[in-house]
């Protein structure tokens, strides 16, 4: 199976690279990508180095241009399909389809994969993309069980990836507006959650609350560590009820179901991250190069090295085990 | 500018879904979205519904659809979904791959759970056959306009939320299970508890979203009450009107006044913020600058 590995810098991707991923992807420094943060992502000139580092130690380079073009606006998103296919790259990550329809149309040689943005949750769906726009890959939403992904496989023609470590979505993304009810900004038309520029952190007696848009997302003890105030994983009351409504802190951590997936069908296994270090990015990247590589040679699972990178946190396998839902 | 009536997101007894439709029967709205949109658990307990309904509102001269569900995974619900067709009126389509089953040349209607962000996508579906479209509720006011104009020079309708409890998101889980301890697949059908849904505090006590079933709302309920000027002139076709439980018929009455010039905005405003669940509103998406925003109340959140 392909490993899929996030980078968020020209210095992340190069970390990637060496430490054994098959395919980098990554993201144009604006609006065109769902990681639009400061600081992160690449220039056009940038991405042309990148690939032409990852080529030559035999990478892959995937550009992620996956956000939905804002109206009357389009011409932002065709330049970074442009530079996507100028730079070499080896597929581009889209979501909307009118930015697939007009891929298929300008770019017929540039390979597409759809986004988990685009949702695509079923066989109909992904049959859907392929035939109309020329799909070669779909990325899975993280709302399937491995038993439901078998079957999708048996069904389409073409290949999926799946998302098996890092920061987890409970909501089908790419239909998720909760961000933007709060903020003003949302993952689909800017390109990010939760967006640090309205959170706020405040002292109250001997709490701290962390607020995204003015809501209070979670209450900490003074001097506890505090998590980053992400909307769907805060702590909120309905009823008589207290607690993660939606979802605890969690990230998701698929490393044991990597048996199961390559049996299931799964070209791809897809580390999120593209906002973290390049220290973070190299050690997952290289345990799970080494869990691939015992994975198709029929060894078992390398347990101790992926053990430690969920280490301290609290980790889900998610939609993967049906008693998620 | 016309009202159609959106799919009931929620889970209510057969019995007041047809109380409900007979009551519609005899307000001023064009056109009515019928159908399960949330979760297919719920379908067996009130479907027979469905053709009645159908059969009822066309004799009182509305429009009718029939929407699809808004995340189709199980083999049976493709099924189900594949099925749509044969009740003989257009489906809405809000997953995209319910597009998969609709017969081509057969028009077809695309609900605010697509993303039509732009007019790329707009142009596609209606090269696919979309007659009428209702626009994310997402969207601020300057990409309505733009995609208001691209669907009257494609021969689509173009529509946008006009009132109800947000749909913000879907997910593969079931909240209100969970909230029962229960996982979606021994739900027992506490979603049928809340017939507006279920609200969902922050700790500070901030009223902020309500959770039915796999779905997450808005505890505000969205009105456009404060923009329908500014809709018409961006050329907007339709508002759209989402059903809440309690005085429903009523609000569409008060829309139908609303849009004739009857009945003033802050007037109206009044009487919705009395007779909403939660008695909150929002326009936050439209008029900035957070979904939660309200307009009518200067700088105080919704």
């Amino acid at each position: 199976m392909e490993l899929v590995c996030p980078a968020g810098t020209p210095a992340a991707l190069r970390a990637a690279v060496e430490a054994g991923a098959h395919a980098v992807y990554c993201g144009f420094a604006d609006e065109t990508n769902a990681r639009n943060f400061p600081g992160l992502n690449f220039t056009p000139e940038e991405m042309a180095e990148a690939v032409r580092f990852a080529h030559a130690r035999s990478a892959k380079v995937l550009i992620a241009i996956n956000t939905f073009p804002r109206a009357g606006a389009g011409p932002i998103w065709h330049r970074a399909l442009a530079n996507a296919e100028n730079s070499g790259a080896d597929a581009v990550i889209l979501a909307d389809i009118g930015l697939l329809a007009h891929a298929a149309d300008r770019h017929p040689n540039l390979r597409r994969h759809l986004s988990v943005q685009a949702a695509a949750a079923n066989p109909d769906a992904i049959n859907l993309y392929a035939q109309a726009f020329g799909v070669r890959r779909v990325v899975l939403p993280r709302v399937l069980t491995v038993e439901e992904i078998a079957a999708i496989n048996r069904e389409v023609e073409v290949e999926t990836e799946v998302f098996v470590f890092g920061g987890l979505c409970v909501m089908a993304e790419g239909r998720c507006s909760l961000s933007s009810y709060a903020t003003g900004q949302s993952p689909n038309m800017n390109g990010v959650c939760s967006p640090a520029s309205h959170v706020a952190y405040a002292e109250e007696g001997r709490e701290l609350a962390a607020r995204l848009g003015g809501f209070t997302i979670h209450r900490t003890p003074t001097g506890a560590p505090a998590p980053y105030p992400t909307l769907c994983k805060g702590c909120f009351t309905s009823g008589a009820q207290t607690g993660h409504i939606f979802e605890d802190p969690v990230s998701l951590d698929a490393t044991h179901l990597i048996p199961r997936l390559a049996k299931a069908g799964v070209s791809a296994l897809k580390i999120e991250g593209r906002q973290r270090s390049r220290a973070y990015v190299a050690q997952v990247v290289r345990a799970f190069r080494a869990a691939v590589e015992a994975q198709a040679a029929g060894r078992p699972l390398p347990e101790g090295a992926l053990a430690r990178l969920t280490e301290g946190q609290a980790a889900t396998a998610g939609a993967y085990a049906k008693t998620w839902r | 500018m016309d009202l159609t009536v959106g799919p009931n997101f929620f889970f209510w007894p057969a019995e007041t879904v047809r109380a409900f439709v007979a009551d519609l029967s005899g307000t001023p709205v064009a056109r009515v979205v019928l159908g399960e949109l949330v979760c297919s658990k719920r379908l067996p307990f009130w479907q027979d519904e469905i053709p009645r309904a159908i059969e009822t509102l066309q004799a009182a001269g509305k429009e009718v659809a029939v929407t699809s569900l808004a995340l189709i995974t199980l083999k049976r619900e493709r099924k189900l979904t594949a099925d749509l067709a044969d009740l003989g009126v257009p489906v809405e389509v809000n997953d995209l791959s319910a597009l998969a089953h609709v017969p081509r040349g057969r028009p077809f209607w695309v609900g605010p759970l697509v993303n039509v962000y732009n007019e790329g996508t707009l142009a596609w579906l209606a090269r696919r056959g979309a007659t009428r479209v209702c626009l994310p509720p997402e969207l601020p006011l300057a990409s309505i306009a733009v995609l208001a104009q691209a669907g009257r020079d494609l021969g689509i309708a173009v529509e946008v939320w006009g009132h109800g409890r947000l749909p913000l998101a879907i997910s593969g889980r079931c909240y209100h299970a969970r909230l029962h301890d229960r996982a979606k697949d021994s739900c027992q059908f506490v979603c049928g508890e809340d017939p507006d849904g279920r609200d969902v505090e922050t700790l500070d006590g901030q009223p902020f979203l309500a959770v039915n079933g796999v779905q997450t709302l808005s505890q505000s309920t969205a009105s456009a009450v404060h923009q329908v000027q500014a809709l018409r002139e961006a050329g907007v076709s339709a508002l759209r009107l989402s059903p809440q439980s309690q005085g429903f018929a009523s609000i569409c009455r008060g829309w139908g006044a609303h849009l004739a010039g009857s009945l003033a905005a802050d007037e109206f405003a009044a009487t919705l913020t009395a007779n909403t669940p939660g008695g909150r509103l929002s326009d936050g998406f439209i008029a900035g600058p957070a979904g939660a925003a309200w307009s009518g109340a200067k700088a105080r959140p919704a």
